[in-house]
């Protein structure tokens, strides 16, 4: 009774039946099940009908439905037309005479307009099967491996010149507390040992052209310095290198030579010369690596080179980089020693990290009391407004490794609490029982300034304990601010070669956030990972998956339907002002110079109208929305 | 003693060539207490003066923290709130006032720093304050809550300022911190702790002399030394002067013109051997 609560149904049918060229009109109820479509193709075979109007509910709903059907009765799908009584008629009043007539207008309007329509078929293109996938953290490996194993050619592009991520930085994993780098290194191993995946670290993409089952990826690759045919991964250059300098795979706190692999299991487990530092390439002296490399690996001529690949599809899994600590003043990032992120945390934890896993101050001592806290840089209306996801449990993680290796008291200044994936709640109930003080409340400042004799050398952490509705000052040793996690710094840059949208918070836009997480508006394009948005590493690993299964549904198919529905320029009627060029979002309108004529790639076009519109020549038009189609229907309307 | 924050900043404004002109008919700003009372009514006065300002075609100038902040907010909050800028525009209107929102509120200090400017300042110094060890201090509402005029948490302003006319502002990491401001009156405890904070990091810091931009900060600092020694058997000597009559000073302009020597914490100590005549 949806749409007969307020429309005369019967009355509908009657007065449509009397309408020019209308062979048969029928009140049906649920004309999109199975007996109703049923009942469509027979009298489409019956009584030879030509053209097919249904009046029901939105064209969103069931356009593609009854377009099928259709079809299947032998019928052009574009020879059908729908006429929305239900959300733009029935729903918007209560008042039934106003109703009816409205309907009526609505089924008279389509059914002069599809008298106009006019058959259209849909192009089929052939797509390439290889995959690009930008990003090499855990999200890319999943998703590069779940495609290999498929038969697939999977090229993996990396900036670092290893693989790995941010997951190769971290020490153990919540709740489980498996060590990260046990569970990554075997993952990465395979990547680089798969026959259909070609690893290209320390590169990136700097264009990206084409449209979906036909894309060019232009890639530089960096010059390492080391022939990677050659090297074996010895480790004599790196021990031989005089020169060491501060490492930023361990966040600055330790270090590394000149010429360096970021981490000992690094893939491929080449090494790369550092040419800012690099006694030959400032000074040119030294070449200590080259004299010692038994396998004449080291190449200081490698220039930059460039590799285009053709890609039917790709997925970018480029991670986040972490929020800038010191642009919280009040915390004294940058200016206090013993106020460290996350991260840093994180590297001094691992055992082979620059403290071989020694929690320890500036000055070597072990804490004997850390403060940590919460949101630094999320929820947070100065700074990012969303909440980072998963710095709850990685906080709650970090106290748990402050009490497992030192005696120090642990005070842990939270909003919320956020477990929300399986076993993080009992994994916070663990760390409840272990001596750890919560407290509830964002910490207003940290200082160094002492108000009695007993808060000298400490850092006191000022917060509103909102329980008990007071202000606490705790003296600590060291203090972990929980960063938030940002869309990479380059995202603006890599949303641009690659022509896809960002959300207000910086992350890349998926198409649909419940229904179409990884894909993107534009085709062929898929987001995974916390590019995306910040996420934990089962919800990574989950996108990287569900991006691999996105990419093979087409990619197996060989090919992929375009929608006919495209806009189309009349040669004569184009003056070449080059309007339309510029305005169309899916850069799918070109210029011949020549001829001095817009042309339009179909392939890229995605019908929105927008060329049509700003044409001043009126040379444009769209397929089944003609000036005469739509002309039609307005006249209807108005007669 | 702000009489002599008055008789200063006449004094250095007419030095370094600011035409300052009184507000004609000017009222009270309510400054912050009012805005926590009755927002509207508070809105009211500002406007009021806004308007005033408006129609004599000037920007508007203040010397005191809680004026600029309440000022700009009213000034702001009418540009954004089109149902405030209704409701007072309809109660300006009844005193045959209108305001456009073209005012600019503006503290002194950051007028002479960035339209006065380094060379025009150290143009006028006829006097050195020899190795002076001061600590500048901004209060809470200079650079809160907007940020505009400096760093929130850390400015510099006044740091460079003094820097110019040859005094040495020391490390002074509480220098934004609020000394308490009207609680003085309502919580004297609560304040007299938060100015005992301040004249401790001074001390600490091995300033000499304080340096004041409000008249609210200047009285607890000043004022309420003794109380603050006091309470916390403290025995805090620290002379505290406006920026403005420490830059008269500077000017060649003597004590008596400043207002210096009407404090409670005396300063002549301070300066009795180290002013040495130049240019």
């Amino acid at each position: 009774m949806n749409i007969a609560r307020t429309v005369d149904c019967k009355g509908l049918a009657e007065y449509a039946g009397k309408l020019p060229n209308v062979a048969v009109a029928r009140d049906y109820q649920f004309t999109c099940s199975n007996p109703g479509q049923e009942m469509i193709k027979t009298d489409i075979r019956e009584m030879g009908l030509t053209r097919v109007v249904v009046a029901s509910c939105s064209p969103l709903m069931h356009e593609t439905t009854f377009r099928r059907t259709v079809e299947s009765a032998g019928l052009n799908p574009y020879l059908f037309q729908m006429a929305n009584i239900r959300e733009q008629c029935s729903w918007i009043t209560e008042n039934k005479v106003l109703a009816t007539e409205r309907a009526k207008a609505i089924v008279r309007a389509a059914v002069m307009r599809v008298n106009v329509n006019e058959s259209l078929d849909v192009e089929k293109i052939p797509v390439n099967s290889n995959v690009l996938i930008v990003g090499g953290g855990i999200t890319g490996i999943e998703a590069a491996l779940q495609i290999a194993e498929s038969g697939k050619k999977v090229y993996v592009v990396e900036k670092e010149p290893t693989i790995g991520g941010y997951m190769a930085r971290f020490d153990k994993t919540f709740p489980t507390l498996d060590c990260a780098a046990c569970i990554l290194t075997p993952k990465m191993v395979s990547v680089e040992q798969h026959e259909n995946i070609e690893l290209l670290t320390y590169s990136d993409v700097v264009e990206f052209s084409g449209y979906v089952g036909e894309f060019k990826a232009k890639i530089r690759r960096r010059p390492r310095y080391v022939d990677e045919e050659k090297c074996t991964g010895c480790g004599q250059c790196e021990e031989k290198c005089p020169l060491s300098v501060p490492s930023e795979f361990d966040c600055k706190l330790g270090k590394r030579k000149a010429i360096y692999r970021p981490f000992p299991q690094a893939v491929p487990n080449v090494p790369v010369i550092d040419r800012e530092h690099c006694l030959y390439f400032t000074k040119h002296i030294c070449k200590v690596c080259e004299r010692f490399c038994p396998h004449h690996a080291i190449d200081f001529e490698q220039k930059e080179k460039f590799v285009e690949v053709p890609v039917g599809s790709a997925i970018l899994a480029t991670g986040f980089d972490l929020f800038d600590a010191s642009r919280i003043k009040e915390y004294g990032y940058g200016k206090f020693p013993n106020v460290i992120t996350s991260i840093e945390f994180e590297r001094l934890t691992h055992a082979s990290g620059p403290t071989a896993g020694k929690i320890q101050l500036k000055n070597g001592k072990t804490p004997e009391s850390v403060a940590i806290v919460h949101c630094v840089g999320s929820r947070d209306q100065n700074y990012n407004e969303h909440c980072s996801r998963v710095c709850c449990m990685y906080s709650l993680k970090t106290a748990h490794l402050v009490r497992e290796k030192t005696d120090a008291k642990v005070y842990e200044f939270y909003i919320d609490m956020r477990a929300f994936g399986k076993g993080y709640e009992e994994f916070y109930k663990r760390v409840l029982h272990e001596d750890v003080t919560f407290i509830r409340g964002r910490v207003a400042e940290i200082t160094d300034v002492a108000q009695n004799p007993s808060e000298k050398g400490k850092l006191m952490v000022i917060a509103e304990d909102t329980l008990l509705g007071m202000v606490r000052r705790i003296p600590v040793d060291m203090v972990v601010l929980s960063v938030a996690l940002e869309p990479r710094r380059d995202a603006a840059e890599l949303a641009r070669v690659f022509r896809i949208s960002r959300s207000k918070d910086g992350f890349f836009l998926e198409r649909h956030p419940k229904l179409a997480p990884v894909s993107t508006a534009g085709q062929g394009i898929y987001v995974a990972g916390s590019c995306q948005s910040p996420k934990d590493i089962p919800d990574c690993v989950a996108q990287g998956a569900a991006a691999a299964a996105n990419v093979l549904s087409f990619a197996d198919k060989g090919e992929i339907e375009l929608d006919p529905t495209s806009a189309l320029i009349d040669e004569e009627a184009c003056s070449g002002c080059k309007i339309c060029v510029g305005l169309c979002p899916y850069g799918a309108i070109g210029f011949d110079e020549p001829s001095s004529r817009a042309v339009i790639t179909s392939v890229l076009c995605k019908g929105c109208g927008v060329c049509v519109a700003a044409c001043p020549s009126g040379a444009i038009e769209q397929h089944n929305f003609t000036n005469k189609q739509l002309l039609t229907e307005i006249e209807a309307i108005c007669s | 003693m702000n009489r002599a924050y008055d008789k200063s900043t006449q004094l250095v404004c007419k030095a370094l060539d600011i035409d300052l002109a009184e507000l004609n008919d000017w009222n009270c700003c309510g400054a912050s207490a009012y805005m926590s009372i009755h927002e509207m009514k508070a809105h009211l006065l500002s406007a009021r003066n806004l308007a005033l300002a408006e129609k004599e075609k000037k920007d508007l100038v203040v010397v005191c923290p809680a004026c600029l902040t309440t000022l700009t907010k009213t000034n702001r909050y009418l540009a954004e709130e089109p149902r405030l800028k209704k409701s007072i525009g309809a109660s300006l209107k009844a005193a045959n006032l209108q305001y456009f929102g073209s005012v600019k509120v503006r503290h002194l200090l950051e007028v002479i720093v960035n339209d006065v400017g380094e060379e025009e300042v150290k143009a006028r110094i006829k006097t050195k304050l020899s190795n002076l060890k001061v600590a500048p201090y901004y209060g809470c509402q200079l650079t809160r809550p907007f940020g505009v005029i400096d760093d929130k948490e850390f400015p510099s302003i006044l740091d460079r300022l003094l820097a110019w006319i040859g005094v040495e502002p020391v490390n002074f990491p509480l220098k934004a911190k609020c000394c308490g401001g009207l609680l003085m009156m309502t919580n004297e405890d609560v304040a007299l702790g938060l100015t005992r904070n301040i004249l401790d990091c001074a001390k600490q810091n091995g300033a000499e002399c304080i340096i004041t931009i409000c008249p609210l900060c200047h009285m607890n600092i000043e004022t309420y030394q003794g109380d603050v020694n006091k309470m916390f058997g403290t025995d805090f000597k620290i002379p505290t002067l406006y920026f403005t009559q420490l830059m008269g000073l500077a000017f060649g302009f003597s004590r008596k013109e400043l207002g210096i020597d009407e404090e409670m914490v005396p300063s002549r100590p301070l300066f009795e051997k180290r002013l040495e005549v130049v240019g």
